[in-house]
């Protein structure tokens, strides 16, 4: 069955799309996994009863240790499907407490429990017809390609820009998919923002976003994209506050923080 | 009990002052929807609108004049995270209400930006609620809030609304902007009322 999401907008409308379930404790099957770099592992989840949803929504995932003891972390979803498997990307924290089990030991067949999808705000529709202008660090990106993947799935005309700035190149996520689809759809174009090292015969040095450099590589305001920004919290907080600089209207940026910590990088 | 996870240890928190699902950070993460405002001080007022038109209203130095409390608590975030026995300072919520007439039981907290959330009354007086303007024995950093932002430390953080711009007293409980998109109405951590 398909679901149709609603396009009815509003910060006081009250309307709820797929949050029927959203807070409940659901189990979950582990179908798949892959490494995507050295630290960082797509998890193929199946939901009994799941019925897609929104791109840019985030899991909570719940762990148990044999003596009870429970962690709960957020984690955005990164496919886009309508049926009852969703993605998760995570990126391991090197003294984290539960992305370490979920890069490493978690197995496929192994089950685990989880809350969501949920978010109603940080999330694109194919209904949506306005130019988007995807903006992310790091691991930031993940919720950024739930959104290309919904919009490559849809028969939406938006056109999509992602500015993608990472650490070096095998630091990348979805490196493949990325290049294939910003080959492959005139209506996607990637740009790369390399902060530490580049690919062999990169045309620029390496080094963070600037302001210039930001504006040189998205939609113009004339465009009146909306636009999407989630990474750490300094990254985030240094884009929007250009992008408003800048004439971007406040209200066509949404922005998600990345992580469980909001410490300098 | 859940599903075990066999070979996930995780880290026992000594502390068995969080809410359930809440585990401890010494950080501060930051989680807004959009770019922070910038309002300069001689901009800002803090505002309270009840019935029969009433309004009342105080500039920046009329706040700072009003008597400062200084505050000590642990905050939860929805995303899960805690902070414990963060201190902070500013004016009690009873102090602005002390020349407010109202039958109203409930409030929408409005931030400049255009944020909302709704608060019970209940919960915002009998010193449950402050405005304030200093964390840590510091101005409030604008990322964080400031210049002030609504602190509610027994619910969920997003009810402390940041660039707090006043509150406006209704009848009925309206869904400010989380609660709209998908977050419970009340928040209380100890309840997990995270989601609607």
């Amino acid at each position: 069955m398909d679901i149709i999401f609603t396009a009815i907008r509003g910060v006081r409308s009250g309307i709820r799309e797929a949050f029927a379930v959203s807070s409940v404790w659901r189990v979950a099957e582990v179908v798949g996994g892959e490494l995507e770099n050295a630290t960082a592992r797509t998890i193929r989840l199946r939901v009994d009863g799941l019925m897609g949803y929104l791109a840019g929504q985030h899991i909570d995932i719940r762990l148990t240790a044999e003596d009870g003891y429970t962690a709960i972390r957020s984690y955005s979803v990164a496919s886009a499907s309508a049926d009852e498997h969703l993605e998760i990307t995570v990126d391991e924290l090197p003294d984290g407490e539960v992305s370490p089990y979920l890069v490493r030991d978690l197995a496929v067949g192994d089950q685990l429990e989880i809350r969501g999808p949920v978010g109603g705000w940080f999330v694109w529709r194919p209904a949506d017809a306005n130019p988007v202008q995807l903006i992310g660090g790091g691991s930031g990106v993940v919720p950024l390609m739930s959104m290309i993947r919904a919009r490559q799935a849809s028969n939406s005309a938006a056109p999509f820009r992602l500015l993608y700035s990472l650490k070096s190149p095998d630091s990348s996520l979805y490196r493949d998919e990325l290049h294939r689809l910003d080959q492959e759809s005139a209506k996607l174009m990637v740009d790369y923002v390399y902060t530490r090292s580049t690919p062999e015969g990169w045309p620029a040095a390496p080094g963070r976003l600037t302001s210039e450099s930001l504006l040189g590589k998205i939609f113009p305001t004339e465009e009146k994209p909306d636009v999407f920004v989630c990474g750490q919290t300094v990254f985030v907080e240094t884009v929007s506050d250009w992008l408003v600089m800048a004439g971007y209207p406040p209200e066509s940026i949404k922005t998600e923080r990345f992580g469980g910590t909001g410490g300098i990088q | 009990m859940g599903i075990i996870s066999s070979g996930f240890r995780g880290r026992r928190s000594e502390n068995a002052a969080l809410p359930p699902g809440q585990h401890e950070t010494q950080d501060f993460p930051v989680l807004t929807a959009g770019p922070a405002p910038l309002i300069p001080a001689d901009e800002w007022e803090f505002f309270i609108t009840a019935e029969d038109g009433q309004r009342l209203s105080w500039s920046w130095d009329e706040f700072m004049a009003l008597p400062q409390e200084e505050i000590t608590q642990d905050i939860h975030c929805v995303t899960s995270w805690s902070k414990l026995g963060t201190t902070w300072r500013g004016v009690s919520v009873d102090t602005l209400f002390e020349n407010v007439e109202t039958t109203r039981d409930f409030a929408t907290a409005h931030s400049f930006g255009g944020y909302t959330t709704n608060v019970p009354l209940w919960d915002l007086l009998g010193g449950k609620a402050w405005v304030a303007w200093e964390f840590d024995h510091e101005p409030l950093e604008r990322a964080h809030g400031g210049p002030a932002r609504l602190l509610v430390p027994h619910l969920y953080f997003w009810k402390s609304a940041k660039w707090v711009h006043g509150l406006e007293l209704t009848d009925e409980d309206i869904p400010g902007f989380w609660e709209s998109n998908g977050y419970h109405l009340h928040g209380n951590p100890w309840r997990e009322e995270r989601y609607s």
